[in-house]
Order: structure tokens, then sequence, then C-alpha cells
């Protein structure tokens, strides 16, 4: 069933057209193996484009106020439209603390060392903790009895216990934990990819250290630093759990996607949860496209890579 | 913060200094061996203070699981086992874990079967509307699991399936198939057309190169993307969330429920199973770190 389909030579005479046509089809790529994508691509559609879709349209049906009630609900209802400053407000220092934190630290770890690999390993473990668990040991480490504000207190640093949880420190406390070894990780890899011959060039051209960082592994190093920023923008924009374990969910992290679960599971409001949801994903595709853009706007070429 | 910088002192005295190591650039720059540069430092400290937290955050959990009573002191009064026994009566654990088992597994059994065809085609043709069907595996990627997984919620509900195994399960299908299409993709390009033909010229069937070509070939592969969905499957939380009902709770939605509707349950137990969670998701974690190299994983799957 997945042969490439070598036709064309033993067909007889008579259905030349046919053969032809398959194999000009064949030519281009388009043959029986390429069935195999077939059960994916359905599942796929099945599963996420038709319900995306479907919300889509539920969206313009509102119970009431028209085709684009929802829409204006949403937008003139003071609450609901301050979600979505409380989602940026999270979400994009969140992803440039990681990402601004990573590129110093990889390049500094660019070299091999001993205890590398188990620093790798190491920092995959807060990506699996999820962030039903970080989130609930950020209540009780950084709790106001916490062995973190008992440290302050045993040193002299703060006399009375510092706010951490239930607020907007507490989720982006959760976003840096979950989100600092995803950035850190996919940095180090791109930095790995730019050949070291680079930056020794340049030192024998007398160039210092913040020189060649500057004018040499940097500017090599930020397409992959745009991509890298998007992939923690999307994990901190999308932030659900943790806004409502250690933040503040009906004050300053009433974040968008709580907004959208609200409206759809709790008031069971399909309509108006469908439009928030669309409106979240837009948001996101709207600085998603910035950063692909930018990032088409600079040097794409090889960077010598060795891997 | 000082605490922090304690903690770095050790690191980078016992630690290794990047200067030793064997890459080549290092003998050229070892002019400072072990008294290292404040940018060294400060690296180390940064680091280390992140470990700190996270181990003061883990720590936190497990102590308070496994202790009697705890207030305001450093440690609690007491060590006891007993919020676990209670954690999976209260909680009926057993039959969460029972679910959890049941949903992760099938969401690997039908995400590789349905996608691991589909990697092959894409790693071996160029057609036209590639792209177009790249982007449509990307999709699902890159769309916050909450912004879709409402609408998918609402569809489910119209099917009668929201609230059952089969929804959860087929919630979870939708980010597991394009990662395992993205994760075996390049696997499958790394093993050389060549072979097949050869096969083929020597008069093996397509079930006889599917078998016994490409499937020992793929094998590793397939392993590290299946683990990779396990994991991940395991710890999906915002789709199992809107889908699960009463009956088809996975554990880490069981524990969300525990945390954000507690009134008159004790941390403690809550502690327990977040523990137990932890646990079970270290050793997969660690079966998975024998079969992928998280850096390459990184590569591949951004690439």
């Amino acid at each position: 069933m997945s042969g490439p389909a070598t036709s064309g030579a033993t067909i007889p005479a008579g259905s030349e057209p046919k053969a032809a046509l398959r194999h000009r089809l064949a030519e281009r790529g388009v043959d029986r193996t390429l069935l195999l994508v077939l059960p994916a691509a359905l599942a796929v559609i099945a599963l996420f484009c038709y319900p995306f879709l479907y919300g889509l349209q539920l969206s313009f049906q509102p119970a009431k106020g028209g085709a684009l009630g929802a829409y204006r609900q949403f937008f003139s209802e003071p609450f609901s439209r301050k979600s979505i400053w409380a989602t940026f407000s999270l979400a994009l220092p969140a992803s440039l603390i990681n990402v601004g934190v990573s590129v110093p630290i990889s390049y500094r770890m660019r070299r091999e060392f001993r205890g590398k690999r188990l620093l790798l390993a190491l920092l995959v473990v807060p990506i699996t903790l999820g962030t039903v668990l970080t989130a609930e040991g950020i209540l009780e480490f950084y709790g106001p009895a916490g062995w973190f504000n008992r440290t302050l207190h045993l040193l002299g640093l703060a006399d009375s216990p510092m706010h951490l949880t239930m607020n907007y420190t507490g989720v982006l406390l959760s976003l840096i934990i979950s989100g600092f070894p995803f950035a850190y990780l996919l940095t180090h890899s791109y930095l790995s990819g730019i050949h070291p011959s680079l930056e020794k060039a340049a030192s024998t051209l007398g160039a210092g250290w913040w020189q060649r960082f500057r004018y040499i592994t940097f500017p090599l190093l930020l397409p992959g630093l745009l991509t890298t920023f998007s992939l923690c923008f999307v994990l901190a924009f999308a932030v659900f759990p943790s806004a409502m374990m250690v933040g503040d969910p009906n004050g300053s992290t009433h974040v968008i996607s709580i907004e959208a679960y609200q409206a759809a599971l709790e008031r069971f409001d399909y309509a108006q949860g469908s439009a928030d949801a669309m409106i979240m994903t837009a948001l996101m595709l709207v600085v998603l496209v910035a950063v692909a853009v930018l990032r088409s706007r600079l040097y794409r070429g090889s960077t010598g890579g060795k891997g | 913060m000082s605490a922090s910088v304690h903690a770095a002192d050790s690191t980078a005295g016992s630690g290794p200094a990047p200067a030793t190591g064997p890459a080549p650039g290092a003998t050229a720059r070892r002019r400072g061996g072990l008294a290292l540069r404040p940018g060294t430092w400060l690296t180390w400290a940064v680091l280390a203070f992140f470990f700190v937290n996270l181990l003061g955050v883990i720590g936190t959990v497990l102590v308070d699981s496994l202790g009697s009573r705890w207030f305001a002191s450093w440690l609690p009064s007491g060590w006891t086992g007993h919020w676990y026994s209670d954690a999976w009566k209260e909680f009926s654990l057993g039959q969460v874990l029972g679910t959890t088992v049941e949903v992760t597994f099938l969401v690997v059994l039908l995400s590789l079967v349905l996608a691991v065809p589909a990697s092959y085609a894409l790693a071996r043709r160029d057609f036209p509307g590639k792209k177009l069907l790249t982007t449509l595996f990307v999709l699902p990627i890159l769309v916050p699991p909450i912004a879709y997984g409402i609408p998918m919620a609402t569809v489910l509900y119209k099917f009668h399936l929201a609230g059952s195994l089969t929804g959860v399960v087929l919630a979870n299908l939708v980010p597991s198939i394009p990662f395992v299409i993205f994760t075996m993709t390049p696997f499958i390009e790394q093993v050389d057309p060549k072979i097949e033909a050869a096969a083929r010229m020597c008069g093996a069937s397509t079930w006889t190169v599917l078998t016994r070509i490409l499937a020992p070939l793929l094998l590793p592969g397939i392993l590290a993307a299946g683990i990779l969905v396990l994991v991940r499957t395991f710890g999906m939380f915002e789709l199992t969330f809107l889908t699960a009902g009463p009956t088809s709770q996975t554990l880490i939605v069981a524990l969300f429920s525990a945390v954000n509707s507690a009134g008159i349950r004790s941390t403690q137990s809550i502690d327990a199973m977040a523990v137990l969670y932890t646990g079970t998701m270290a050793v997969l974690l660690l079966v998975a770190l024998r079969f992928v190299n998280p850096t390459q994983l990184v590569t591949r799957s951004s690439d």
C-alpha cells in the first residue's frame, strides 16, 4: 500500500492519456504514497478545523445583539476588555525575561563542559512538572509562611512577609519557572548551530568578546531568538491553570483564557465563549505574524552549523 | 537573594568551570582557570538561584505531603505517610489512575497509527500543496489549547461525547498527531531511500519492505515519538479539563479540581496526590531521556 507507483511502462497503449497523466503527476510527487497522509489530515480536519469553524460561526449567533453581538459584548464590558491587557502584561514580560536571560547564560555555556548533559536534563524537569504542580508548589514555597519568606526573614532582608502569591507576581513566577527551561534549551540549540570558527575568525582580526558577540554571534542568533520568543509567547499567552491557582482570577490576572472559560463552561454561553476564543486566537496570531515579518527581514543564510 | 549567592558559591566552587572543558576554544582562553570572571559568576548564580527555587517549589510539596502538622515552622512537627492513603481514598485515585493510563495509551497508539504513515509521505514526497498541508499540521501546535478546546468542547457536547473517555481521547489526539509528525519526519528523512529501492530490486513486496526494512529502521524514532506523546498527554491539562466528565478525569485534572474546589480538604492529601503525579512523571521522564537527547529534540521540533 505504500510503494511508490511504478506504473507507466507496463500500461497498454489503449490507456495512454491516463497513464501519461499519472506519470506527469508522479513526476511532481503525486502518487499513491500520498494517500498515507490522508488519515492524519482527515483526523486533524475533523477534530481541529471543523470544531474551530463551528466555533467561529457559533460566535456570530449570540442569543442577543445580532451577528456581532458577542464581540460587541466583549469589548463594551470593561471587565472582559481588560483581560486583553492582563494577558499581554503577563505574557510579554514573561517571554522577554525568559528569552533575555537565556541568551547570556547559553552564550556563557556554549562550550562543552563536564556535567552539561546533567544540567540540560535537569532543565527538562520543570517542563514536565506541568503548570498545576508548579502552581501548587509556588503557593506553598512563596506563600507568607513558606520557605522563601522565611529565608528572607532570617537574613533580615524583609520585616514582613512579601506577598508573592495570589497576585500578578505569583503568575509571573510560575510562567518563568515553566518557561525559562524551554527558552534556554531552544536558545542553546540555536547557539550550538553557529560554527565556532566564525567567532575565531573575528578573534584573529582583533575583535573583543563584546564585538564578537554583537557583530557575529548575535545577528546569526537573532532569527532563532525570534522563533524562541514566539514559542514562549504562545505558552505564556495561554496561561490558564496558574492564573486560576496562584493568581487573582477575578482581578489583576483575569486573563483572556479565564474569561473565555467562564463564559463557555460556567455561564454556558457557548456563543460568547467561542467569540472570546476567536479573539484570543486572533490576538495571538497578530503577534506571531508581526514576529515572523520581523524575522523575514533578517539574515537567513548559513550559520556554518555543525549540527 | 543572598541565599542564592551562597548556593552559587558552592556550585561554582565544586562544579566544573566552563574553561576546563575539552572544547576547541578552551585552551586558547584558559587565562582564568578557576578564578572565574564576573560574567561566569553571574551566570552560575542565576542558574543556581533558579534551581534553588525549583527545588524549593518541589521540596515544599514533598515535605508537606509527608508531614503530620506544619504551620509556622521550618519543618513539620512529625512525619507520617497516612496522607497518601487518605488521598487514595478521598480522590478515588485508583479509578483516576486507571483512566489516566487508559487515555494516555489510547492517545499514543492512535496518534502513532495515524501520524507515522503521514510523516513517511511528508518525508519522502515533494508535492504541490505540501506547504498548505504542513500549515494544517502546525496550526494545532500554535493555537493555544484553551482557544480551540472551547469550540471543541461545544462540538463534543453536540455529539454527546463530552465527558466520556472517547471525547477526552479525541481531544488529546489534536496536538499529538502533529507532534508525532514533526518528531518522525526527520527520523524518516535520515533513512536512505536507496535501501528501499535495493530491497525492491531484490524482489521484496511492499509488505516485506515495510516489515523487514522500514520497521526495524524506524523503531527507535517511533518509540521516541510515542514516549514523548505519552509524557505530553499525561501532563496535558487544558484539553482534558475542558472535555472530561467526573468519570473521565485524568490525574492532573483531578489535582486541579482538588485544589480549586478545596474547602474542607486538607492541603496535605492534595500534596500527596501532587507527589504521586510528579513521581509518575519523573519515571516517564527518565524512560524518555534514555531514548532522546533533549537538545536534539528541541532542534528537531523547532525546525
